[in-house]
């Protein structure tokens, strides 16, 4: 995601209200694809990923108040993107999230089957939505850690304890399906 | 669990859900539905909401004052 201009955001920020405008729509276009792809990584749902891009807009053209431009568009727009997903993962039942079918990715294990990948896709679904939001960044996109913890407004401590605890829950319920990782 | 079998389970939850491709781009322009959410929610009466807003959280208030051993349970879920 590049910054936009200083003036640009300042404009944003406190212009009249028809440069407000359209400094929206000038940032707008500058990082939807950004925040998209930010959502698609914690969603997993393109069509989810759009609505709730929108939904984030939506959240930054009402919080304009509340924006700092000396500390850039970017981490902003991702901090509230992230919360709008989190929000939306508290409210989505597991399998509306899931595919029907799994794709095996390029480099897949021959020995972990289709079946598994699915057990563990929909045990990882199953852990609570701010423990998953964490591991999905941090360990499945494998963001770094400080990235992940200015996503979500916590420390980089946090981070760890949230992704040790999901994946300790994580092999528990595998444990219980009888899939020893 | 030992770092051995931290990175196996981090592998099968890899396979299990691969990470999404880099730059991924939405399927359309997100401009017209961007202008359709802004012309339908600053049209929509929000008095309601703020009414049913301020009853939730007074609600939550007065149990948590009720029951102080639930405010964990609500921070944790927060």
């Amino acid at each position: 995601m590049q910054d936009g201009s200083s003036g640009l955001l300042n404009a944003f920020r406190q212009g009249s209200p028809e440069a407000f405008e359209a400094a929206f729509e000038t940032l707008f276009h500058q990082h939807q694809r950004a925040v998209y792809g930010w959502i698609l990584r914690i969603v997993r749902n393109p069509a989810t990923a759009e609505d709730l891009t929108v939904e984030t807009f939506w959240r930054i053209y009402r919080a304009r108040g509340h924006f700092e431009p000396s500390r850039g568009f970017e981490g902003w727009a991702r901090r509230i993107a992230t919360r709008a997903a989190l929000d939306w993962l508290r409210t989505a039942r597991p399998e509306v999230e899931l595919p029907a079918e799994i794709p095996a990715p390029a480099a897949a294990d021959p020995a972990v089957s289709a079946e598994i990948r699915r057990k563990i896709a929909l045990a990882f679904q199953r852990l609570a939505p701010k423990l998953r939001i964490a591991a999905t960044l941090a360990v499945i996109e494998d963001l770094p850690h400080k990235d992940v913890a200015e996503a979500l407004g916590i420390s980089v401590a946090a981070v760890k304890l949230r992704v040790f605890r999901a994946l300790r829950l994580l092999r528990k319920d595998l444990q219980q399906q009888g899939i020893t990782p | 669990m030992n770092a051995h079998h931290e990175d196996r389970l981090k592998k099968l939850l890899q396979q299990a859900l691969p990470p999404v491709e880099a730059e991924p781009e939405p399927g359309r322009d997100l401009w017209p539905a961007m202008l359709r959410r802004l012309d339908a929610r600053q049209a929509a009466p929000l008095r309601f909401w703020a009414w049913f807003d301020a009853a939730l959280l007074a609600g939550l208030a007065a149990f948590a004052a009720l029951v102080p051993a639930s405010i964990p349970v609500f921070l944790y879920y927060l």
